[in-house]
């Protein structure tokens, strides 16, 4: 995966499978420590533990077309090879957790990517979820939420084409306020 | 900075105009959008999509994303389901073949054949 926007996609795709009905997307930059936390959490099916102890293995897939998953794993790979960790919690019925921290300095994190473009696609595809999305830098904070969007929208979709081009801005907005700064760390 | 808010006055221009359309059975496009098809390129190409559509204002086309297909050496794979539900299924898409679907197909109903999956099959 070229950035962490894609990797977020993916893992997304994953709680769309899990039938969720909240889909969030956190990332909180921790100046003190230098690392940023990426979180996706959804209300999903969840896995047993056979499955959660399996899952960051790529021959594992609940797919019955192909027998690889490599989402998880790319995930954790990119996690760990930028100096981070990787930790997925789950339980049946209960939703999933996944968390991968990257050491924001570390030459080999992967770019932040077209974030804002990932979760108003997410919000349009998937209206019957609420995709969120939290984004933290010390102090400062922003939060999107798709079900909040779609209420104020009434009954135009999330899927209009004047929507998508207003909540893209936005959401960019956002990530420029919070993650901006004068070097624009977590960007590039 | 924006306020959520004002999705409301987006809300306001356009319902009437939805109203209008409501009745009229768009062309589907859907992108593959699992891992396989977002490490090929499945994002700009779903992008190219949603700005060409937008920029001729076809409004009654929908952009949507689905999971892995199930060729993914054929990624990034797109769909375009027609109003009776018949489908043309793209193989090895980019933004710039997205952009000829959207004339060739979309606009002008011409399926773009050479683009296909019985095409790139037939080749190996």
């Amino acid at each position: 995966m070229r950035d962490l926007s894609l990797h977020i996609l993916d893992i997304m795709q994953n709680s769309t499978a899990a039938q969720a009905g909240l889909i969030r997307a956190t990332l909180l930059a921790k100046p003190e420590t230098g690392m940023l936390d990426v979180i996706i959490e959804d209300d999903g099916s969840g896995m047993d533990e056979k499955l959660l102890a399996v899952v960051t293995d790529p021959f594992t897939t609940t797919r019955t077309t192909r027998k690889v998953g490599l989402g998880i794993p790319l995930f954790k790979a990119s996690a760990e090879r930028s100096g981070g960790s990787f930790e997925i919690k789950s339980h049946r019925g209960a939703g999933t957790v996944v968390r991968a921290e990257f050491e924001i300095t570390n030459i080999d994190r992967p770019p932040l990517g077209d974030l804002a473009g990932v979760i108003t696609d997410m919000a349009a595809a998937w209206p019957g979820a609420d995709i969120q999305l939290i984004l933290e830098d010390g102090g400062a904070r922003f939060e999107f939420s798709s079900r909040e969007a779609a209420g104020i929208l009434g009954g135009v979709p999330l899927s209009e084409f004047a929507v998508v081009k207003w909540l893209r801005e936005y959401i960019y907005d956002g990530i420029k306020e919070i993650f901006g700064g004068v070097l624009n760390e977590i960007d590039s | 900075m924006k306020s959520i808010a004002e999705l409301e006055a987006i809300r306001n221009k356009t319902l009437d105009e939805i109203k209008m359309r409501k009745n009229k059975d768009g062309i589907r496009v859907v992108v593959g959008m699992a891992t396989c098809g977002i490490a090929a390129g499945a994002r700009p190409v779903m992008n190219a999509f949603v700005e060409e559509l937008g920029k001729r204002q076809l409004r009654d086309v929908s952009v949507t994303m689905t999971g892995c297909i199930g060729v993914c050496r054929l990624e990034p794979i797109v769909e375009v389901f027609d109003a009776a539900g018949s489908k043309v299924t793209y193989v090895k898409m980019t933004a710039e073949k997205a952009a000829r679907v959207v004339t060739e197909h979309i606009v002008n109903g011409r399926v773009c054949t050479d683009l296909t999956i019985g095409t790139a099959l037939n080749e190996g």
